[in-house]
């Protein structure tokens, strides 16, 4: 019963594995997780629903669906490809539901990773709701810090969902405890200064980033961008708790082969990933590198997606 | 005389006005914002700044800009009186220059040498390799792939003031891909790059720090309106893209209750057609490039492409103080056709001898309106302050598709290929 004064919505919590209870685990086995993103739509809503399936097959540990939005700033050309595809396609924000309840009917935490606007249009609250209704494990918002996201925080402690914000090498420490102590689920490490892409090298940072964010109050810390390797992956698992794919999963489901070749490929560089991802061993507490100072000019951010 | 509000609302420091504003950004750039509100709230406090501002205003660009009567004109306006604010005089030809000599300086002192920005018509982008030119920065400028092939001159321009010009070949290919690319790239290069925004938009401190570099247009018209007539004028009005002009020109004028604020939006083809850039006449409040404010959206938060004969006001978001000051009720926000603008276009040159920026004849159409309103409600001593945010000669080769002044197969160049 809720008071008149009661300003918070009443939430059904999601009933969809935790994302936290699967990255727990792995870390008592001294594992790190591997987390896939795909974008919902691509290149049909039922496709994309076989690709997530495809990456929950192959030992991916956390999927994270990501909705298509014609302005996807923190994407490179990779992702931005896929999504453009997606919405010519005519997908829509409301058919995410359906590709999460069949993913996180898997046992699988699945996460929603989303650009602002659709949500706010969607209706917070509203969005939040039908997450939790499809068995969805939270959000992660790279265009929302926890400064502007009252209204998700809210509603995310209504219904139960993680939140995981996001830090970057330019994040200061206050900056980072801030965002820890908002986060739910865990931080999202930006490896780099930069956009989604895969790259030759993760960056030279991330893992002094991961140590600083524990330090300021973090439990857990997955690491994205640029990951694209088995052998990246292998070495991001020995510093941080997930390891965070995304250009290298959406690259093989691109281009025109027969579908069933694409999902081929796609199981292919997932199982590596995984075994890449599961193989490390992590140290139970990373002390951070100092970064190889790469004082390289600057790059045009069409470069770095090349 | 005008009353004065309980509360003034000049120079609202932001982050947010009302319900909009804000830094809806990725982390990764919330250090270097931070940084440039510090460095901004230091400059404007520092008189040093302020002199050396001063100082590029009048031997550089060419300020105080005159306003001018135009009496021929206003016989079309129901009568009233019309003054001109000359922005299009200044050094580049719009009110681009003020924004961009503010944040070049600021680049110098935060001690960056790169910039980057956006452009759609290339008038910010040719303004900030000016300015790049001057203070001996690197420049990169993002523009459309679309607006390259539509606006060939002022590629070759940036390019010739030492400006790396990159076509953007995402999305719609317009300005509002541009500012997508040039957001990748300053989350990239950040350390190293200060991002040179073109309007009052965009993420905190950017609508502040651009209008404040904009309100000297308010504050010289104010004065020289009093100077001229004696009196405050009746409405000031302005073109309204993301909002530059506007902001710089009310400003000075928002605690002034009498004065009417008046911004004419793009209308295009007409708001009913869908096809247009009014986006607080059409749209409604969404996150857009950083901040919360109006913008052209479908039902699923999707950005929807804009539509407008002139680039400059073809833009789906606009600057989080309008869609403040509309919600409040202080300023107002008409649509003006392609077809009335380009009407006013023509009026402007013919009856003054003065070629408005297409952007600018929207304001010029949009007054044409009030005067004639005014006059059929009998009134008929009005005056009218209008900013002539910039001058036409980009768009002599869409003038002259639209009024068929040259033979069909007139070799217009690159700017005359697009239909």
């Amino acid at each position: 019963m809720s008071t008149p004064t009661e300003q918070r919505p009443e939430g059904t919590p999601s009933t969809g594995a935790r994302t936290a209870g699967v990255l727990d685990a792995l870390a008592g086995d001294g594992r790190a997780a591997l987390v896939g993103y795909l974008p919902v739509g691509f290149p049909t809503v039922e496709q994309s629903i076989e690709a997530a399936l495809t990456l929950v097959d192959s030992g991916v540990d956390v999927i994270e669906l990501g909705v298509p939005y014609s302005d996807p700033v923190m994407d490179g050309a990779t992702i931005q490809d896929a999504v453009q595809t997606a919405l010519q396609a005519g997908v829509r924000v409301r058919d995410v539901f359906g590709v999460v309840e069949a993913v996180a009917a898997t046992g699988t935490p699945t996460l929603v990773m989303t650009y602002v606007n659709p949500v706010l249009r969607y209706g917070v609250e509203a969005f939040a709701r039908d997450l939790a209704a499809a068995g969805g494990a939270g959000l992660i918002t790279p265009d929302l810090i926890p400064d502007e996201g009252a209204e998700w925080i809210a509603a995310s402690d209504a219904h139960g969902l993680d939140r995981v914000f996001l830090v970057a090498p330019s994040s200061t420490d206050a900056r980072l405890a801030s965002t820890a102590a908002a986060s739910r689920g865990f931080v999202y490490a930006a490896s780099t200064m930069g956009v989604t892409g895969e790259r030759a090298q993760v960056g030279a940072g991330a893992a002094a980033l991961v140590d600083r964010t524990r330090r300021a109050g973090a439990t857990r810390v997955c690491v994205g961008l640029g990951v694209s390797t088995a052998a990246q992956a292998r070495e991001v698992a020995g510093y941080a708790d997930g390891v965070i794919v995304g250009s290298a999963f959406v690259r093989p489901l691109l281009g025109d082969a027969p579908w069933s070749e694409r999902l081929a490929a796609l199981r292919e560089i997932a199982t590596a990933l995984a075994e890449g991802v599961h193989g490390a061993r992590r140290t139970a507490t990373s002390s951070a590198e100092p970064a190889a100072d790469t004082t390289a000019g600057p790059t045009t951010a069409q470069e770095v997606r090349a | 005389m005008t009353e004065p509000v309980s509360t003034s609302l000049q120079n609202l420091e932001g982050p947010y006005f009302g319900d909009f504003g804000g830094r809806y950004v990725p982390e990764a750039l919330i250090a270097a914002l931070d940084e440039l509100d510090r460095e901004w709230r230091r400059a404007t406090a520092d008189p040093g700044f302020a002199a050396e501002l001063a100082e590029l205003h009048r031997s550089y660009s060419g300020r105080p800009s005159i306003i001018t009567e135009v009496r021929r004109f206003a016989e079309h306006a129901g009568g009233q009186r019309v003054l001109l604010k000359r922005e299009d005089l200044n050094h580049t030809g719009s009110h681009k220059i003020n924004n961009v000599l503010g944040q070049a300086l600021l680049t110098r002192r935060i001690g960056k040498k790169r910039v980057i920005a956006e452009t759609g018509a290339g008038q910010h982008g040719v303004a900030t390799a000016t300015a790049a030119a001057l203070f001996d920065l690197e420049c990169v400028v993002y523009m459309g792939e679309e607006d390259t092939r539509r606006q060939a001159l002022n590629v070759a321009r940036m390019r010739l003031l030492g400006a790396e010009v990159i076509p953007v070949k995402t999305g719609s290919r317009t300005l509002k891909d541009a500012i997508n690319e040039a957001l990748r790239d300053w989350v990239t290069n950040v350390e190293t790059t200060n991002y040179v925004f073109g309007t009052a938009a965009g993420p905190h401190p950017f609508p502040t720090m651009v209008r404040d570099l904009q309100r000297i247009i308010g504050v010289e018209a104010r004065q020289q309106v009093l100077d001229l007539t004696g009196r405050l004028p009746d409405a000031v009005t302005a073109c309204v893209g993301g909002g530059s002009n506007a902001i710089g020109i009310f400003d000075a004028f928002l605690d002034d209750a009498g004065v009417r604020l008046v911004g004419f939006e793009a209308g295009g083809d007409g708001v009913d057609t869908g096809r247009h850039a009014a986006t607080i006449t059409g749209g409604a409040p969404g996150v857009l490039h950083g901040a919360r404010s109006y913008l052209l959206q479908d039902e699923d938060g999707q950005t929807l492409e804009s539509h407008s004969i002139s680039a400059g006001l073809d833009y789906p978001g606009v600057g989080p103080e309008h869609s403040y000051l509309a919600s409040i009720g202080r300023a107002e926000y008409l649509p003006v056709t392609d077809t009335e603008a380009m009407e006013a276009f023509r009026l402007l040159s013919r009856t003054e001898g003065i070629i408005p920026a297409i952007e600018s004849a929207h304001a010029l159409a949009g007054t044409l309106r009030l005067g004639q309103e005014a006059a059929a409600a009998g009134r008929t001593d009005e005056i009218y302050l209008v900013n002539l945010s910039g001058r036409g000669d980009k768009d002599v080769a869409t003038a002259a598709r639209w009024f068929d002044l040259v033979d069909a197969d007139a070799d217009l160049g690159a700017e005359g290929a697009d239909a």
